[in-house]
C-alpha cells in the first residue's frame, strides 16, 4: 500500500519541477515518507465504517461481535454474548462485549487489538465472519482518536489461569500496539475475552440501529444468545433456538480457478514441495496428479522442475494453463450454510406473515472460490401492499445494513421479475408488495465493495445464483398468491351470485306474471344451480406460531422515536439508501 | 307487428323460466355484433349477419348482465304494452329502480339494449326505445306527408324552409312521399349543407339535399331509403375526402354497419353512390389539404384489412391506397379557395356528369 502512493506521486513531481524549477528534487524527496496503514485509515475512517458518529458505534459492535462469534465456533463453544451500549456523555458512548469464547493467549493480545492487518483468518480460505484483520483494531483507534482514551481488554484461555488485563493504544505512525497498562486480574469466567472502547458516536433506533443489527444476527445464528442492554437502559434477550452449533467449516486451500500471479508467486517461493507436480498437488484444492501433468503441459514445463526455478515467465504461463485445464469446482465443506429450515424459522420470528418459503443452493463458485447462496421468503400477513419489499441481507452470518443500492443482492432482486410472482415492480426498481425477501450468501470468501463490509462486488456468477435462490422462492411465492387471487375472485363471484339472482327472479316474476311462491323457488333453484357448478371453496390456512412481537418490534422505529431522533440523522440514512 | 314483439318477449322470458324450474341452467342467443360477423354481396347490396351467435348461459361471471337483459326486457315489454316511447337516456334512469343491477354509465345500458335489438332481430323503435341523437336535415322539391299529435294528416313543404331546413324525424315508417326532384344529394356536413341551400341549388339542379351530420343515423338512412325507393330516385354523397368519410359515414349509409347487421336489411341504401370528395379529385381539382393523422392512416388500414365493403370493391381499394400514398385529407369547403360558389358552379355539375368519377 506505501509502495503504491509512493509511485502514484512520483511522476507527479517530476513535472511540477520542470514547470516551475524553484523545487528542487531533493527539497521533494524530503517530503516523500513511508504511510503507515494506521495513518491512512485514521484519514480514510469511512473505507472502515466511521463515516459517522452513528455508524461508528454500530461498526464497533458489530466487529466485536462477529470477532466473538467466530471465535466461539472455532472453539467448538455454544456462544453467548454480552453486549452493552453505556452513554457516558453527549455523544460519548462506552462499548462492551464480552464473550465466552476461548479466550486470547497474552502475548496476542496487543497485536490483535492495535495493530491494524493483523489476523488469523486474511491468509486462510474458510468461511468466517471476520477477513482482513482490520475490524476491531480500526475500532480501538477510532475511540482513540475521538476520545483519547485507551482500549480495556480482559482475557482467560483456562479456568486454572487468571485474567489478562491490557490497556492499548494504538500507535497511528508504526501501525505498532502501545501498552499502557498491563496486569493480572480476577475474572468470574472460566474462558472468554471482554473489550471495552469509549467513542464518540451517536445512538438511534431503526433500521440501521445497533438493536437492528444485533436481532437479525439472532436470526441467522439460532445457536447464539445475545444479551444486550442498549443505552437507554433496555436490556434484550435473544435466546439460542438450538443447542446445534452449525457444522464447522473446513478450510481449503486455492483453488487454481481462482489464483492470481501474486498469489502463485508468493506460494512458489514458500512452498517444501520440491517438484511442480507434489507443488501443484499439495498447495491447491482439486488437483490430483494427472491434473498437475496436464497444468505443466499446458504451460510448456517438466513436471519435476523445482518450483523456486520458476521464472516469472513461466508462472504466467502456469496461470493460462490453469483456465485450460478443467478442474473440479472447489469442495464445499468449507462453508456452513444456515438452513432453509433454520432460515424460515427465523423469518417467521421477525414478519408476521400468511406464507413462508426458503431454499438452500447447491454450491457454487466465482473465481475460484466456493460459495452457497440461500433465500427466503415471507408473504401477506401483517405487510402493507403498497410498501417496497423488505430485503434482508447477509454475508456469513452477518447482517447488511448499509449501501442496500450498491450490493449484488439488491441488483438481483431488482433484476428478477417479481411480477411474475404476482407483486407489483416497475423497470430498474424493487418489487413493491406485502413480501419480505431475505438472502444469504455465504463463502470462504464474501467479496465486499469496500472494508467496511455493508455490499456485495456485482461478480456476474454470483449473481446468477442469488436468482435462481429467489426464483425458487418465487415460484413458490406466485403458487401461494395465485391461490389468494383465484379464491379472492370466487368469493367475488359468489357474492354476484347473491346480488343479482333476486334481480332475475323479479324480471321473471313481472314479464310472467308469476305468483310470490314460484319467484322464491326459481330464485331457490337458480341459486343451488350456480353453486353447485362453483364447487367447494378451497381454504387457505394461515397460522404462525414462531411469530413474537416483541422479538419483531425491536430495531423498528416507533413514532416516538422518530420525533426523537434529530431530523440530521432521519436524512443521513435516506441518502444513503438512495445512493 | 308491437304485439309480436311482445309476445317475443314473453316467449324469451317463459324460456328462461322453464329451464331455470327444470333446475337447467338457461341461456340467452345473442348475435355477435361486429364486422367479423358480417358478409357482403355487392348484389344483396348490405351487410348480412352471419349468423354466429354468442349464448348467454347463465353463470357466476355472467348474472349480472343477464339479469340486466330481463330487468330492461320487462321494461320494454311495459313500454310496447302502453304504446309509450322511451329515450336511451330515459332507460338508463329507470334502471336506477332496479337496486344492485342498475347501471353505472349509459354505455352499459345502451350495450343491453342494441343486445335484446339483436337478439328479438328487430329495430330498437320496435322495443320502444328512440334515439337521443337528431336525424338529418332536408331541403327542397319534396313534400313529406305526415300526421300531427292528433293524427291530423299534414303535408311538409321541404321548399318552404327558407333558410332552414325539415328534421328527419327519430320514426320515419308512416312517412309517404310527394317529389318531382330527380335524385338525392346526401352531404357529410352541415356548412357544405349550408351554402347549397343558400344558393337554392336545389333549385338549379332539380334535387332533394340531406345533409347527414356526420354519421346518418338510422332514422336518416332509413327515410333516404324509404324515399328513393318509392320515388325511384338515385342517391349522391358527398362527404369530406378522408377515411372517416368514406369508411364511417359513405359505407355505413350505403351498407349498414356491423354493431347493427341484425336490421341494416332496412337501415341501408344499397343505391347510393360515391360522388366526392375523391382521392382523385384533390389532384383534379387542385384542392388545399392537410396532412393524414395517424388515426386517419390506422383506419384505412383496419378498412383494407377488415371492412368487407371495402373489400368487395377494388376501386375503393384503390382510392384508399392512393390516398395512403398521398398522406393528404381534404375538406368538402376546401373548394371555397377557388371561389365561395365554385361548389355549386363548377365541381357538383362537373362531377354528376362525369359518372367515370365516382365511386361504387
Amino acid at each position: 500500500m506505501e509502495k503504491k502512493t509512493q509511485q502514484a506521486k512520483t511522476p507527479r513531481t517530476n513535472t511540477t519541477q520542470e514547470q516551475t524549477h524553484t523545487v528542487t528534487a531533493h527539497d521533494l524527496a524530503k517530503q516523500q515518507r513511508e504511510i503507515s496503514v494506521a495513518e491512512f485509515f485514521a484519514k480514510n475512517r469511512h473505507l472502515l465504517g466511521f463515516d459517522n458518529p452513528r455508524k461508528a458505534l454500530l461498526t464497533t459492535i458489530k466487529e466485536a461481535v462477529d470477532n466473538s462469534l467466530d471465535a466461539c465456533e472455532e472453539a467448538h463453544v455454544l456462544p453467548e454474548i454480552i453486549v452493552e451500549a453505556i452513554e457516558m456523555s453527549e455523544n460519548r458512548f462506552r462499548v462492551i462485549v464480552e464473550d465466552n469464547g476461548p479466550g486470547i493467549v497474552k502475548e496476542q493480545i496487543p497485536k490483535i487489538f492495535a495493530k491494524l492487518l493483523y489476523g488469523s483468518k486474511f491468509h486462510r480460505l474458510k468461511m468466517s465472519r471476520g477477513q482482513q484483520g482490520i475490524g476491531i483494531s480500526a475500532s480501538v483507534m477510532y475511540g482513540q482518536l475521538t476520545t483519547g482514551r485507551a482500549a480495556k481488554i480482559t482475557s482467560k484461555i483456562h479456568p486454572n489461569e487468571p485474567a489478562q488485563y491490557y490497556e492499548l493504544h494504538i500507535d497511528t505512525q508504526t501501525n505498532q500496539p502501545k501498552i499502557l497498562k498491563e496486569s493480572i486480574v480476577d475474572w468470574h469466567k472460566d474462558r472468554g475475552t471482554r473489550v471495552e472502547i469509549d467513542l464518540e458516536a451517536t445512538y438511534s433506533k431503526g433500521s440501521q440501529s445497533i438493536d437492528a443489527y444485533l436481532k437479525q444476527t439472532a436470526i441467522v445464528n439460532p445457536h447464539a444468545t445475545i444479551i444486550y442492554t442498549n443505552p437507554r437502559a433496555e436490556q434484550l434477550v435473544f435466546s439460542r433456538a438450538t443447542e446445534q452449533l452449525p457444522p464447522e467449516a473446513k478450510e481449503i486451500k486455492p483453488h487454481p480457478y481462482g489464483v492470481e500471479l501474486g498469489l502463485l508467486q508468493k506460494l512458489l517461493g514458500s512452498t517444501t514441495a520440491r517438484t511442480m507436480q507434489s507443488f501443484l498437488t499439495t498447495e491447491f484444492s482439486r488437483v490430483t496428479p494427472p491434473i498437475a501433468k496436464e497444468i505443466c503441459e499446458h504451460a510448456g514445463i517438466l513436471v519435476n522442475v523445482k518450483p523456486e526455478m520458476i521464472s516469472r515467465e513461466q508462472a504466467e504461463r502456469i496461470i493460462a494453463a490453469f483456465s485450460k485445464t478443467k478442474i473440479m469446482a472447489p469442495p464445499s465443506d468449507c462453508i456452513s450454510p444456515i438452513g432453509a429450515e433454520l432460515l424460515e424459522k427465523g423469518l417467521k420470528k421477525e414478519v408476521k406473515a400468511e406464507f413462508y418459503c426458503a431454499t438452500t443452493r447447491p454450491p457454487s463458485v466465482y473465481r475460484g472460490n466456493p460459495f452457497i447462496v440461500e433465500a427466503a421468503m415471507a408473504y401477506g400477513g401483517e405487510m402493507q401492499a403498497d410498501d417496497m419489499v423488505r430485503l434482508y441481507r447477509y454475508a456469513n452470518r452477518v447482517p447488511l445494513q448499509y449501501q442496500q443500492s450498491a450490493c449484488a443482492i439488491t441488483a438481483s432482486v431488482i433484476q428478477t421479475n417479481f411480477r411474475q410472482y404476482g407483486l407489483q415492480q416497475s423497470k430498474g426498481a424493487l418489487p413493491v408488495g406485502p413480501c419480505a425477501v431475505v438472502v444469504h450468501i455465504a463463502s470462504v470468501w464474501v467479496p465486499f465493495t469496500s472494508e467496511s463490509k455493508e455490499a456485495i462486488a456485482h461478480y456476474p456468477e454470483m449473481i446468477k445464483d442469488i436468482k435462481l435462490a429467489i426464483q425458487e422462492c418465487g415460484r413458490q411465492l406466485a403458487r401461494y398468491v395465485l391461490k389468494k387471487q383465484r379464491l379472492h375472485s370466487e368469493m367475488t363471484k359468489r357474492s354476484y351470485i347473491e346480488k343479482y339472482i333476486p334481480a332475475i327472479g323479479t324480471a321473471l316474476k313481472e314479464l310472467l306474471s308469476l305468483p310470490e311462491a314460484q319467484r322464491m323457488s326459481t330464485e331457490e333453484n337458480l341459486k343451488e344451480l350456480l353453486e353447485q357448478k362453483r364447487g367447494a371453496l378451497a381454504h387457505i390456512e394461515a397460522s404462525n406460531e414462531e411469530y413474537n412481537e416483541e422479538f419483531a418490534l425491536v430495531g423498528k422505529t416507533s413514532e416516538e422515536d422518530i420525533y426523537e431522533d434529530d431530523a440530521e440523522q432521519e436524512t443521513e440514512e435516506n441518502s444513503e439508501d438512495e445512493k | 307487428m308491437t304485439t309480436t314483439v311482445s309476445a317475443q318477449i314473453t316467449q324469451v322470458a317463459k324460456n328462461v323460466f322453464e329451464h331455470i324450474k327444470k333446475k337447467e341452467l338457461p341461456s340467452l342467443n345473442i348475435p355477435l355484433r361486429s364486422l367479423q360477423n358480417v358478409t357482403y354481396d355487392p348484389k344483396e347490396g348490405y351487410f348480412e349477419l352471419v349468423g354466429k351467435e354468442k349464448e348467454r348461459a347463465l353463470t357466476a361471471s355472467t348474472v349480472k348482465t343477464f339479469a340486466q337483459t330481463l330487468l330492461m326486457m320487462n321494461e320494454s315489454k311495459k313500454i310496447i304494452d302502453t304504446d309509450d316511447i322511451a329515450t336511451k337516456r330515459e332507460v338508463y334512469y329507470i334502471s336506477k329502480n332496479w337496486g344492485d343491477a342498475r347501471f353505472q354509465e349509459q354505455p352499459e345500458s345502451d350495450a343491453v339494449m342494441d343486445d335484446i335489438e339483436a337478439m328479438l332481430h328487430v329495430n330498437r323503435e320496435q322495443i320502444g326505445f328512440i334515439p337521443e341523437e337528431k336525424g338529418g336535415e332536408v331541403a327542397g322539391n319534396l313534400i313529406v306527408i305526415d300526421k300531427d299529435g292528433e293524427g291530423n294528416r299534414l303535408e311538409i313543404d321541404c321548399t318552404k324552409f327558407g333558410s332552414g331546413a325539415y328534421s328527419v324525424p327519430s320514426s320515419v315508417e308512416h312517412l309517404q312521399f310527394k317529389t318531382n326532384a330527380k335524385f338525392i344529394l346526401a352531404i357529410e356536413t352541415a356548412g357544405a349543407f349550408q351554402r347549397l341551400v343558400k344558393h337554392n341549388y336545389w333549385k338549379k339542379a332539380h334535387c332533394i339535399l340531406i345533409s347527414m351530420g356526420g354519421v346518418p343515423t338510422r332514422a336518416t338512412r332509413r327515410f333516404i331509403r324509404r324515399l328513393a325507393d318509392e320515388r325511384k330516385l338515385p342517391v349522391y354523397v358527398f362527404t369530406d375526402g378522408d377515411p372517416y368519410g368514406y369508411l364511417n359515414i359513405y359505407r355505413t349509409l350505403k351498407v349498414g354497419s356491423g354493431n347493427a347487421a341484425h336490421i341494416n336489411k332496412f337501415f341501408c341504401v344499397p343505391q347510393a353512390k360515391f360522388l366526392g370528395v375523391t382521392p382523385q379529385d384533390i389532384i383534379d381539382y387542385k384542392l388545399p389539404t392537410h396532412p393524414l393523422k395517424d388515426v386517419d392512416v390506422k383506419r384505412i388500414k383496419d378498412g383494407i384489412k377488415n371492412d368487407p365493403f371495402v373489400q368487395a370493391h377494388k376501386e375503393w381499394q384503390k382510392a384508399l391506397d392512393d390516398m395512403t400514398k398521398m398522406k393528404k385529407r381534404v375538406e368538402q369547403q376546401a373548394f371555397a379557395a377557388h371561389s365561395l360558389n365554385y361548389v355549386i358552379d363548377t365541381y357538383l355539375p362537373e362531377k354528376l356528369k362525369k359518372q367515370e368519377t365516382w365511386l361504387p
